[in-house]
């Protein structure tokens, strides 16, 4: 699948575009951990342009946030479309990933934190 | 009709009761709704309850612990686990043909946890001679499970002392059965000490008991083997127990399922049925609605072409195949 990726005040963005489901997964969830820092800093998924997320979708995201958590970094997502707004209530998601309207909110959040590295 | 099934028991872990406090709000909110309409008549008021009402008002999804039936034509019974549902199961038998007629029991056991096997001490016609109880498995510890619960200092009357003809079955996992008229097929399923679901098949109609069964799978297809074990089922019966994100997170390796990979689950193997079963018990009547409601919404966003029926199981609910 394609995954735009830009840099922006020390956050790293990552921009799926499509589904994210039980195909295309496994390519989303690699990305993801690869861009997940060792030592600590902020990864925002912008899922602007993503129009579904299964399960498996949802886990690879959940994969990120432990890897990202494990290394004193943080994880959030942001611009979620209705229906993927529908599916992060169902799923209870947001109670384990940070969710934020928009990537200007996102990234005053992200830049602000002890994780992410500054400039 | 192929088979009937009739849910005993759909709360998971722990029996479940409504307190005076669930009862007074259910009051009064059915009464709220009621003002204003012409409810006069006993008619009248069982229709609003049963079209106006909310099941969350007007009924509850119950409170006792897994216990299923799947009636087919034949004289023997079929019922899955021994949640302390099988109490009420065994006191309609009793209602409908008095203590003294005298049956033969087939119980398929998903496992031996507590909350499986709890309402066993309380099955009436364990007590009455000339029963036959033929509890199958696929657990080595079955019968040391049974005769632990029912014997000093937990319950009073030791097992050995049922006047019922109890037998202990252990099952094959790769064969296919024929027991009471129904086909029967398992597969093991990932729960601590391991669960196993069934397959019941008869006359063209098929349903699957799946409960306590945590899915964590590589890929979602045709390689993960509970989707061809579902494949074109009429029903199925799922735990349902957590969300997703509880799953992945907090309860990772607690060994239950959520409503969202049991709707993938079942859309992929073209189920046409599916009941959320074995209900989280702090979860109240008007949470399993919303969640019942919020997976609806799921099959509808989700759906390709095989569109889903949702329901969620409640003590009494019945489904003919």
């Amino acid at each position: 699948m394609e995954i735009g990726e830009r840099r922006e005040g020390g956050v790293v963005i990552l921009s799926p575009v499509g589904r994210i489901d039980n195909d295309t997964s496994p390519a989303f969830q690699s990305k993801l951990l690869a861009t997940v820092p060792a030592g600590g800093g902020a990864v925002l998924v912008d899922l602007s342009k993503v129009a579904y997320l299964s399960s498996a979708g949802l886990r690879a995201l959940m994969m990120g946030a432990k890897q990202s958590k494990a290394s004193n970094g943080r994880l959030a997502v942001a611009e979620l479309k209705p229906v993927v707004k529908e599916i992060f209530t169902i799923s209870r998601f947001s109670y384990v990933v940070e969710v934020f309207g928009t990537l200007a909110e996102a990234l005053q959040a992200l830049s602000g934190s002890s994780g992410a590295p500054k400039g | 009709m192929a088979m009937l099934i009739r849910f005993w028991g759909t709360r998971g872990s722990l029996p479940t009761p409504l307190g005076s406090r669930a009862v007074r709000d259910k009051i009064r909110e059915a009464l709220l709704a009621a003002r204003g309409r012409k409810l006069d008549a006993p008619q009248a008021i069982d229709a609003f309850i049963e079209r106006e009402l909310p099941f969350s008002i007007g009924g509850t999804f119950g409170g006792n612990t897994s216990c299923v039936e799947v009636a087919a034509d034949g004289d023997e019974h079929v019922i899955c686990d021994l949640g302390t549902g099988v109490r009420e199961f065994g006191n309609r038998l009793i209602a409908l043909h008095g203590p003294q007629r005298k049956h033969r029991f087939n119980v398929f056991m998903s496992h031996v946890h507590w909350d499986h096997i709890m309402g066993f001490p309380f099955f009436a016609h364990a007590y009455i001679p000339g029963n036959v109880i033929r509890i199958h498995g696929c657990h080595k510890v079955l019968r040391e499970a049974f005769q632990r619960q029912h014997s000093s200092p937990s319950f009073p009357v030791d097992f050995g002392s049922l006047g019922a003809t109890i037998e202990f079955v252990e099952l094959e996992r790769e064969r296919t059965y024929e027991i009471a008229g129904l086909s029967v097929k398992m597969i093991r399923q990932r729960h601590s000490g391991d669960s196993y679901g069934y397959r019941f098949s008869r006359a063209g109609k098929s349903v699957v008991y799946s409960t306590d069964s945590e899915h964590k799978f590589e890929a979602l297809d045709e390689s993960y083997p509970f989707v061809p074990f579902i494949r074109d089922a009429d029903l199925l019966i799922f735990d349902t127990m957590y969300s997703l994100a509880d799953t992945v997170s907090v309860k990772e390796d607690w060994g239950h399922s959520s409503n969202m990979v049991a709707v993938e689950l079942a859309q992929l193997a073209r189920v046409k049925h599916l009941v959320m079963y074995h209900h989280e018990p702090i979860y109240d009547d008007r949470m399993i609605e919303t969640i019942l409601s919020e997976t609806r919404r799921y099959e509808e966003i989700s759906r390709s072409t095989h569109k889903l029926i949702v329901s969620s199981a409640y003590d009494g609910l019945e489904i003919g195949l």
